[in-house]
């Protein structure tokens, strides 16, 4: 059984920009992973087509054993609640008018509803320590409370499959923290898009790098972080003074 | 911005349904707007029927009339009227006014005032995310909806956009002192415009994911008991009451 499996996924823009160039990706279930590469490397586009948002070249992808088919709508339904992605900007992911309406947002369009409703609302708010915040406009959050609800809004779906894009981008070093203990817990598989090559360290045990459409390196990620010809051939480099074979782990 | 118009105060108008109110202040309006315009003493009537609300509602009358001055444009052409008007003319401190003039300046002034008065203070007992969900209710289409709904969330992420780009372009030296200068706004219009399509589109993505089909899902289903139309009926009915009074005599 796997949590993900991507196979041969090939794409390109409709203006003919070749994205992907043949993707194989296999996640077991509980596996957290990080998903490396430099700008432009394709590593959104991927994410897109986790949930069938981006389709149309040739390759398969299976979550946990049911096939992405954009034309089976119904299929496509049940692949979103599975494969829950938290966006860069937490802007665009909270666009409701408080916390826990946003929140109920997926849920919701499950067919979810009433105090099985409210129990999920509550339940996700309180995984992300946001429950006293539930009657908030977003826009009065900080940065880190809003991309911590937008974590919320996601769990809420209990996905089985949690991809973030980017999730340390623009927090500060204590939201950044307070996230990790957040994500450190949860249940789920995890992919995790990050530019953020300690942070991948911290929570993923096993990393891949993406680079011009194609996965170049797939193992440890330690190993990876200490291979420093590979980091620097795809534009990938250790903030100042990191040194990943001497990180103590707690 | 959301809640500029909103007033906390904890009173029985701030505690009546969203829907309610709105339907309250609609009839009233339309009362005000259909009475005869010479039935000068139905409008005092009215009046005091918006001054009991504004008690009741703990809205103090300096935060309305404040907020009354959005009227003035109005108010300005209401004041060209007598002397621009045709027909029977009156003599007044040496001025010759039109008698018709006279009555549309009136008629403007009277009804605006009014209607200006009862939406600030249905603005001021509801906040506007309460309005939306009162519209909702009233089975206002949800397209109507909808974009408010948006508008009211993403109308500070705009205007902080906005005044990030204003400030950028002040540290850049820019004074814009001259009409000439209007260009570097112009184009920062041009550029949010185009902030605001590309969130847009993110957005949606960021919808779809989450299982969107095109249909927002209710938000909730609790409507306002009877009592509390009722209650808020009492505006409507008192109104049409000086109406039909008037009306009579």
């Amino acid at each position: 059984m796997t949590a993900l499996r991507v196979e041969g996924l090939h794409f390109a823009y409709p203006d003919g920009t070749p994205v992907l160039h043949g993707i194989d990706l296999t996640l077991a279930p509980g596996e957290r992973v990080a998903l490396l590469g430099p700008n432009g490397a394709g590593k959104t586009t991927l994410v897109l087509h986790l949930n069938g948002i981006l389709h149309g070249g040739p390759g398969t992808i299976d979550v946990a054993g049911a096939r992405v088919d954009p034309a089976d709508r119904a299929a496509l339904a049940e692949i979103r609640r599975r494969v829950g992605i938290v966006f860069q900007d937490p802007d665009d992911q909270l666009f409701m008018p408080t916390v826990a309406e946003d929140v109920a947002f997926g849920p919701q369009n499950l067919g979810v509803r009433g105090a099985l409703l409210e129990e999920r609302v509550d339940e996700a708010l309180a995984a992300v320590g946001m429950s006293e915040h539930r009657d908030q406009v977003p826009h009065h959050l900080s940065f880190g409370q809003r991309r911590r609800v937008a974590v919320a809004t996601v769990l809420a779906m209990r996905p089985e499959i949690l991809v973030l894009d980017e999730p340390s981008s623009n927090l500060d070093p204590a939201s950044r923290r307070e996230l990790a203990e957040i994500l450190e817990p949860l249940p789920v598989t995890v992919l995790m898009v990050t530019h953020d090559l300690p942070y991948a360290l911290q929570l993923c045990p096993r990393a891949v790098i993406l680079d011009a459409g194609r996965i170049v390196a797939d193992g440890p990620t330690t190993d990876l972080l200490a291979d420093e010809p590979l980091l620097h051939a795809h534009r990938l480099e250790l903030p100042y003074g990191f040194n990943p074979a001497t990180v103590s782990r707690p | 911005m959301g809640g500029a118009l909103f007033l906390e105060r904890v009173s029985p108008v701030h505690r009546l349904a969203p829907e309610v109110k709105i339907a309250a202040v609609l009839l009233f309006t339309i009362i005000v707007v259909i009475t005869p315009r010479t039935e000068f003493w139905a409008f005092g009537g009215y009046a005091l029927l918006l001054a009991i609300v504004a008690v009741a509602a703990r809205v103090p009358a300096l935060w309305l009339a404040k907020r009354a001055t959005i009227e003035l444009p109005f108010v300005l052409l209401a004041i060209a009227l007598p002397f621009a008007g045709q027909g029977e003319r009156v003599d007044w401190l040496g001025l010759s006014l039109s008698l018709d003039g006279i009555h549309g300046a009136w008629n403007i002034f009277a009804k605006g005032t009014l209607g200006v008065v009862a939406s600030l203070l249905l603005a001021a007992t509801t906040t506007m995310r309460d309005l939306i969900l009162g519209l909702d209710r009233l089975r206002c289409p949800a397209v109507f909806t909808q974009i408010a709904t948006f508008m009211l969330r993403y109308l500070d992420v705009l205007a902080d956009d906005a005044r990030r780009m204003r400030i950028a372009r002040l540290a850049r030296g820019y004074d814009p002192r001259f009409l000439w200068q209007v260009k570097a706004f112009a184009v920062s219009v041009g550029a949010l415009f185009l902030r605001a399509y590309e969130r847009g589109e993110r957005v949606y993505l960021a919808m779809v994911s989450r299982g969107y089909t095109g249909r927002l899902p209710r938000t909730s289903e609790n409507r306002a008991p009877m009592s509390q139309w009722v209650t808020a009926a009492a505006l409507p009915v008192a109104t049409a009451g000086i109406a039909l009074i008037a009306g009579l005599g």
